[in-house]
Parts: C-alpha cells; structure tokens; sequence
C-alpha cells in the first residue's frame, strides 16, 4: 500500500515539474508574442511593466483573475464552464509522453505518438462546446468552423505521423529520437521534408493560428468561440491555446529534428566541446525555433479565407502526403543510408 | 491490483451511467457529449487490459474524428425531441419485450461463457500490441482487411456522388490561374513626361 | 503466417475486379463529357475480363485460401459467371435511361462494379466476417445507387428506408453471428460446422443465433414479413437500379444461405427448417395476393419478387443436396426472368417517361410485336406456363419438395402460383388486346434490342432443355 502511495507522490511531483514551467512558458510566449511582432512592426511592444515589460504576463494574469466572468443569459452554464476545461487538459495531458532527455520522461508508453495524436485531436472538444454552450451567434459560427478545420487537417497531419511512424518503426517517441541519432543530417526532415513542412503548417490550422485562425476571426465574428468568456475561464482558453502551440512545436521538434538530440553528434571536437550541454537544452533550442515561426508568420501573412484553408487541406496536403508515405515506405524497404539503415 | 480493480469499476460505472443518459437526456446535444464519456470510458478500460493500441484508437477515430462531426450535425440542426418522443409510450411495452428477450439471450450465451485465458494472456506478453495486431491483420486477415477498405471507398464514392453539385453557384479561385499571373497583365507603367510649369 | 501465390490466384477474378474498378473510377474524373461512353465500355470490360478469370479459376473441388476466408467451389464459380452475366446484361439495358435522364454517370458504373465485387466476395465467403463484409458491400453500393437520382424525392425516400431497414437487418445478422460466435469460439464455417455438431449443451442458444441470422437473411431476401421495404425500393428507385437489385443480388443472398446455413449451420437444419416454411409460405401468400392489386408493374413486380423469394426457399428447405440444386437452379431463373422483365420496362421508357405503370403497357403488340413477343415469354415464364423455363425451374422445385414428404406445402405452393398466373395474364392481355394510349415509337438503342432478345429467347430455348442448366446446378453442388 505504502509502495502504491509512493509511486503515486512521485507522479505528481513529476506532473508538477512538468506543468509549472509549461505555464510558465506559456505566460512568456506571450510576452514574447506581443515583442517579436512589435519588433517586426517597428514598435517595441510591451515596455512598462518591470523592467524592459518583463513583468507584463504577470500583470496581465493578475488582472485576467480580478475580472469577473460573465455568463450570457440562456447559455448553457455547466458546459459553458466546463469547455475552457476540455480545451486545456488534452493539452496538458499529451506532456505525458513527451521526453524532455532519454530519460526525462512521466510515461514512457509504447504508443506514445497515437497517444498524442489522440489527446490533440480532443482539443476541439473545449471549442466546439464553448461555441454552443455560449448561446451566440458568432461563437457558434466560430465553433463550426472550427470543427471542420480541424477535423480536415487531422487527417494530413495523422498522415505525416504515419511516415514518420514507417521512417523509425516505431511510435514511441523515445525510439524516434533514437532512430534519428547521428547529426542534424540524421534527422528526418531530410528525408520526410515534405511531410515536415505539412506537419507545421497542419499545426498551425489545428491549433488555430494565424493564418488559419479563421475560427476567431476577430475582423469576422468578433472573437469567434470565446467572444462571450471573460476572466479566468477566457484566460484558461488563452492558456491552451499557446499550451497546444508548444506541443506542437515540441512535437515537430522531436519527430522531425531530433528532439533531445545534439546537433553535433558524430563531429568529433565539436561534440566534444557540446557534449556537457544537456539534452533538454537542445530540446527546448528547437522548439524555440518553430515558436518563433508561428510568431514570425502571425506577423506576416493575412488570415486564410475559409474555402482556402479546406482546398489547402483536402486537395493539396492530403495527396502530398499519400505520395509521400510511399516514397518513404521505398526508401525504407530499401535501406536508403543514412536514416534508414 | 486492488487500485487496478478500483480504477475499472469507477470507469465501468461511468461507462454505464454514460450510456444510460444517452439515450434518456432531453437535448441531443448532450447525448452526444455522454456518448463521448462513454467512448471515452471504455477506451479507458481498454488501457486496463494493455489493449493500448485499440483504446487510443477508439479515442482517436471516434472521439476525435466521428463524434466531432456528429456533434457539428446535431448542433446545425434544430431537433426537437418533443415530438420524436410522442409514441414512447406506445411502444414502451414491445420495446420491453424485445429488450427481454435480448436480455435472456444474452445470459444464454455468456452466462456459460468460459473465458479463455490465454487470450488475454498473450495480449499482455507481446509486449507493444499495436505491432502484434499489424502483424495479424496484414497477414491472416488481410482479404477482410482489403474488404473493409473498399467499403469505405464505396461510403466515399457515395457520399461525394450524393452531395457534390458539379456547377457551382459561388464563384472561387483557381489558383493555378493565379500563380501564373505575369506583371505584365496587372500593371502598365506609363512614362508621362513632366507638366512644363506655366 | 504468409500467403502463398496459389492463394492470389484463387482470388484473382476478385482481386482483377477490385482494380479496374478503381482504374475506371480514377478515368472517369478525367473523362471529357464525349468520351462518357468510354467508362461503359471499360465496365462491360472488366465484366468480361472477371468472368474470363473466374472460367480460368474454375475449380475442379474446393479450394480454400486466404487463411480459409475463401472459398473456391463449383457452386461459387457457376453462380460468379452468372452474377457476372447479370450485371453486363444490366449495363446494357441500363445506358440508355440513364443517357436520357442525365445519369449517366461513372458512379453507376463503378459503384455496380463494386456491389459486384460485393456479390462475389458474398458467394466466396468461407468466414462469418468475409459473409458480412461482402454483404455490406454490396449494400452499401445499392444504397447509393438507389439515391443516384437525387433530385427526386421518391429516390431519396426509397434510398432511406433501404438504409434504416437494410441496416436493421445488418444489425439482426450480425447479432445472430456474435451469438453462434459466442458458443462456438469459431468464425470459419467448416469449424462452426463441426463445433456445432460436437455441442450438446448449448442448443437453446445456437437456435436463438439461428433465429437472428434467418430474419437476418429474411430481410435481405424481402421475404414476408421482413418485406416492407421491397416494393418501395422498387418503385422508387430509378429503374435500371430496381433491375440491379432485384436480379444478381438474389444469386449472392442464395449463396450467402447457402453458406450460413447450409455449409454452417446444417446440424441445425431441424431448427431452421421450420423457419423457413413460415417464411416461404408468407411470400408467396402475400407476395402473389397483393400483386394483382398493383397499378405500378415496378411495384407488381417486387411483390413478384417476394413470391418468387418464397419458392426458391421450399428448394433449401428440404435440407438435401438435390433440393438446394432446384433452389440455385430457381434462383438462376428467377433472375434471368427478373432481368428481362425490367429490362422491358426500361425498353419502352424515355426521356420524362417512366414507363412504370401497368397501362403503359396497353396495346404493346400493336406498337412492337416483336418485344411484345418477349415480354409474353417473360411473363409466361414467371407465371411457370410450360414449356418455358420457369415452369421447370418451379417443377423442380416442387418435385424435390414432394421427394422430401412436404405434401402439402407443394399443394399451398401450386396454387399460389395459379393465383400469381393472373397478374401476369392481365399484362399480356393488355399487351395483346387492349388499345395503345401511346403511339410514340420505341427508340432504345439496337445492343439493348439485340441483348433483350437474346434474353427472352434464352428463356424459351432453354425451357426446351432445361435438364442441362439443372444439371449443372446439380454437379456444381458436388
């Protein structure tokens, strides 16, 4: 029983060390957000708040708790309350299989990639209820869209998961990274390039950003899903959505880029000279990168319209990635050197 | 173990209570929500018996995927359940009586059941079972496996073949057409010389 | 476990199907709307080819493969020819109502080739899973064809209740098999067979499967009282589909039967017997009663088709090897018949005319002597006149049912097919003595004419020989 308790305790103090800083992550992607497209657009952005800004997400978490949710007339209130909810948990709770080093992991399941792809596609769920239950035409409106661009795009990004899946043999994730071993030419998106660039841009659309972020549409239907939430419950909306961000970037970078792994590796004095720097240093190192990505293009291109986001998905990257899972099932079959040896 | 058995029947009870509101809730909404916890539920007790690749599929395909559309149905459409509720009485007792007789059967058959233990036994032992099932269904089930694939094929046939109007009535893009604009068809530069000033 | 290359082979007539209907598919998208034809003529073309492969494939004993999933057995391969020949024959007919009402589409042609396929892994199937699998081809496939012509409102409801009853009966089947499943831990049938002869304990529940898996089938077949959605179907849905369904889909729900309850299930013939005398003796009760009050001849004809349902299952209730050999030999005849009987309907109608009604057909001697010629055969050969086919197909039947001691359902049988006999007169006499109300010329294109005639002839040639087709039946049986 004592053993039981044990294990028990230690999960959670693991979860906790997974979640706190998650949090944290997400309160300074924020930030950063709000910098890096005041930069691109000749502003400084946030600046008052601690020095340099810096403490502006904690003021704005602080004012976000202060503030009082309201819940419209004739909605529906345990749903209305309980869809922030059912958008955050899936995001969180797809950390799980994540491995931060080759050993920092909470649960090292065999399935770990499905497990993901499964967690990610549940997300939907906090939009579509939120839309529902809020009793308001552009949530509604927002929710709908939203579901099917989901839904659409799941299917090209299960299909990139398929190849890498059939590239490493395996859907752990730890396995993944390990197939990959070797230096950053080792990496699969060399050999998976196309199902690589699909895979981010399908992230972007499933996690409703720019420029697919059509389902908040802020110039269209106000602010789409959330536009009723105020306070707590749409900070928790906030939270996810930049929680599923880097999932998704944390993803690309372990099926794509090695996770873990040293870029250096097999480059004799210069993996020398790096071999003290932690795995999860070069984890989070290429995550950063596709965060920036997704800030970098927020600031760029103008939002998709609706009939373009579906022929993108359905006539363009779905059949991308049909052809390529058969390039890739040939070069496995034929021991292309040097990822599939 | 004995949290093992405490997790299934919080799942288990769950799991029923699910499916009982599903088809006793008043708004349609809400029994695909339960019907959801249901899927859910079972995918969970399915994790119990290291069935890993079958619950998180259950979860994928029919909590990610099909519910996610039928909700979006149920909600687009404005079903009023008063009226499809009208004769539930009327067929109450036929109902009962086949429930019955289902009911009956089914201790029939299971209540002799002797499970084989080898069966779950093996699931356990393979170790990762999404490559075990692979394994089987690309080998001893693959004429099925293939049978299955074209009726899915056909359901795709038949859904575009039924909905998909070859004149559209909006108008869209072609983007090939886009892609191949020159500058030349879009801009003119025109050199006028300066006004002389007066 | 690997598959060796005599076990592609077996399957090779499916697996050649399976990928020109694919490759016609993919054409089609890029076919110019002049080249329609083309599609057609790719489909005939994989008929023939299938056809071909199942002739080369011919077994000589059974063939297992595929892990014991499939079958390869003479009884397969003689009714694969037929559902082959049934299909091709219904193309024909088919194209130029669909040319006039702008259906002709590549969906109806792929999508038959698919409910072929269906048909063809049905009547190999050696699996309880293959059985379903196929069968829900195959209706899946008829749904949509039923539904093809989607701006009409009578299409879409008869497409409907296809779907919620045909799924219904799914649903019966499937609950039949998970029981025999559940008391014999097998899904091969030869294995089911055996467990099933070896059980002793667990009757009770092995009848009640029997009982799901019968009213499964009954709903399939349309027979009484799971018939409700046979004559809506019919006559609803648009015509060359009412001629798809109604003819070699009874070749592969006969081999289905045959396969569940026969190849399974024989050891509880006693059980199913019984079943299926209330089921044969409804359908052609109601079947052949509520005929004669029928306007629509697409609805008289599904009515017919019950009866018809009824009397080819007196052949498999005898529970012997000759009886099943009239049933086939019925069954085979039946569908030729049903096949030219729609196959006239679709001759005499045009572009905003459907030809469905029983005075359409008033005065047809007049306008064309020579198909009115046809459809006397036809209808002579349903109503079982000798010297025409049908008359030996039901005497077969009849005289097996009288060799097995079932006396009096061969009398009930009789003289319900007496009674049919009228509704079939009526159409030749107002073929043949009533006035036309339509002068219009028939205009149907000369294969369909040549194919029709072939049909109807084949009816009156054959019914001078029938000891041939009977006796292929028979040996096919083994």
């Amino acid at each position: 029983m004592l053993e039981t308790l044990i294990t028990l305790v230690t999960i959670l103090i693991k979860i906790v060390l997974i979640v706190a800083p998650l949090m944290l992550g997400v309160a300074y992607l924020t930030f950063a957000e709000r910098k890096v497209i005041g930069y691109m657009q000749v502003r400084i952005g946030p600046n008052r708040v601690g020095p340099r800004g810096w403490l502006q997400p904690i003021a704005d978490a602080v004012k976000l708790m202060f503030k009082e949710i309201i819940i419209p007339t004739n909605a529906n209130r345990f749903l209305f309350i309980i869809a922030p909810m059912l958008a955050i948990a899936p995001a969180l709770a797809a950390w799980a299989v994540v491995p931060f080093g080759e050993t920092l992991i909470l649960a090292d399941v065999n399935a770990g990639l499905l497990y993901i792809l499964a967690m990610t596609s549940l997300g939907v769920y906090g939009i579509i209820i939120a839309g529902w239950a809020s009793n308001s035409k552009y949530a509604f409106l927002g929710a709908m869209r939203s579901a099917a661009q989901i839904v659409s795009y799941e299917i090209a990004m299960g299909f990139t998961l398929v190849g890498v899946l059939m590239a490493a043999g395996s859907l752990n994730l730890n396995d993944i990274i390990k197939a990959q071993s070797g230096g950053f030419w080792h990496w699969y998106w060399i050999p998976l390039f196309p199902l690589f660039i699909v895979y981010f841009i399908s992230a972007l659309a499933e996690t409703n950003r720019a420029p697919f972020d059509v389902a908040e549409g802020e110039s269209e239907i106000v602010a789409g899903f959330h536009v009723e939430y105020s306070g707590m419950l749409f900070a928790v909306f906030f939270l996810a959505e930049y929680a599923n961000m880097i999932l998704v970037s944390a993803l690309a970078a372990i099926m794509f880029l090695g996770g873990w792994l040293s870029p250096f590796q097999g480059m004799g004095a210069l993996d020398e000279m790096t071999a003290w720097v932690p795995g999860l240093f070069w984890f989070v190192a290429k995550f950063s990168v596709f965060l920036f990505l997704f800030l970098w293009l927020r600031a760029t291109f103008p939002r998709y319209r609706y009939d373009q986001i579906m022929r993108l998905g359905w006539k363009v990257f779905i059949p991308i990635t049909l052809v390529w899972i058969v390039v890739v099932g040939v070069a496995v079959l034929a021991k292309l050197p040097p990822w599939f040896v | 173990m004995i949290i093992e058995k405490l997790i299934f029947y919080v799942f288990a009870a769950i799991l029923v209570f699910a499916a009982a509101r599903v088809i006793s809730v008043r708004n349609p909404v809400h029994a695909a929500l339960f019907l959801v916890l249901a899927f859910f539920s079972s995918s969970a007790i399915w994790m119990l018996l290291h069935a890993e690749f079958l619950a998180i599929t259950l979860v994928l395909v029919y909590v990610g995927a099909v519910m996610v559309l039928f909700l979006f149905v149920v909600m687009m459409l404005d079903i009023n359940l008063a009226v499809l509720r009208e004769g539930f009485a009327h067929y109450l007792p036929v109902g009962i009586l086949v429930g019955l007789v289902i009911l009956a059967e089914m201790l029939m058959v299971v209540g002799r059941w002797q499970l084989d233990k080898n069966v779950v036994k093996t699931a356990v032992e393979t170790g990762s079972n999404t490559e075990a099932i692979g394994k089987v269904l690309y080998t001893v089930y693959v004429y099925p496996f293939e049978i299955a694939a074209v009726i899915l094929l056909v359901a795709m046939i038949a859904a575009i073949t039924l909905t998909m109007r070859p004149k559209r009535q909006n108008k869209y893009q072609k983007p090939e057409q886009q892609v191949n604009v020159k500058r030349a068809e879009r801009v003119r530069l025109v050199k006028m010389p300066a006004e002389p000033r007066e | 476990m690997t598959l060796a290359v005599t076990d592609f082979a077996v399957v090779m007539p499916e697996i050649f199907l399976l990928t020109m209907a694919c490759l016609v598919l993919v054409i089609d998208v890029y076919l110019p709307e002049t080249m329609r034809n083309l599609t057609y003529q790719l489909s005939q073309g994989t008929l023939i080819g299938t056809a071909l492969f199942i002739v080369a494939m011919y077994p000589t004993k059974p063939v297992l493969a595929m892990n014991n999933m499939f079958v390869s057995d003479q009884m397969g391969a003689l009714l694969k020819l037929f559902i082959c020949g049934i299909v091709f024959m219904a193309f024909i007919y088919s194209r130029g109502y669909l040319r006039d009402r702008n259906l002709l589409k590549g969906e109806f042609f792929v999508l038959g080739l698919l409910a072929t396929l269906g048909m063809l892994v049905m009547v190999s199937a050696h699996t309880f899973l293959t059985i379903y699998l196929g069968l829900e081809l195959l209706s899946l496939s008829m749904y949509a064809l039923v539904a093809l012509n989607r701006d009409s409102a009578q299409s879409s409801e008869a497409a409907m209740k296809y779907f919620v009853l045909g799924a219904l009966a799914s649903g019966m089947l499937l609950y039949g098999i998970s029981i025999i499943y559940g008391v014999t831990g097998q899904m091969d049938l030869a294995a089911v067979a055996n467990a099933i002869k070896a059980d002793h304990e667990h009757h009770t529940a092995l009848v009640f499967g029997v009982v799901f898996i019968v009213v499964g089938l009954g709903f399939k077949f349309g027979a009484v009282p799971f018939h409700m959605w046979v004559p809506d179907v019919y006559q609803g849905a648009p015509t060359p589909v009412t001629l798809l369904i109604s003819s070699a889909p009874k070749l592969a729900a006969f081999a289905m039967l045959m396969r569940l309850l026969v190849d399974g299930m024989q050891h509880l013939h006693a059980d199913w017997q019984g079943m299926i005398i209330v089921l044969s003796v409804l359908s052609m009760a109601i079947g052949n009663l509520v005929a004669i009050a029928q306007s629509n001849i697409k609805r008289m004809l599904a009515y017919s088709t019950i009866s018809h349902v009824g009397f080819l299952m007196l052949g498999i209730l005898t529970a012997t090897k000759t009886g099943y050999a009239a049933a086939m030999f019925y069954t085979i005849v039946y569908t030729l018949m049903s096949l030219g009987g729609f196959g006239v309907i679709l001759l005499l109608s045009r572009a905003g005319f459907e030809a469905d009604k029983l005075d359409d057909f008033k005065g047809l001697n007049a306008r064309n002597s020579w198909f009115a010629f046809i459809m006397l055969i036809l209808m002579l050969s349903m109503a079982g006149m000798p010297p025409l086919l049908g008359f030996w197909a039901k005497w077969a039947v009849l005289s097996e049912l009288i060799n097995s001691g079932f006396m009096w359902i061969a009398i009930t049988a009789v003289m319900f097919s007496v009674i049919g006999a009228y509704y079939y007169l009526r159409i030749i006499k107002l073929m043949y003595f009533d006035k036309p109300e339509d002068t219009n010329p028939l205009t149907a294109d000369n294969d369909m004419q040549v194919a029709l005639s072939v049909n109807g002839l084949a009816i009156l040639f054959l019914g001078l020989v029938p000891q041939g087709l009977l006796t292929v039946c028979l040996t096919s049986l083994g």
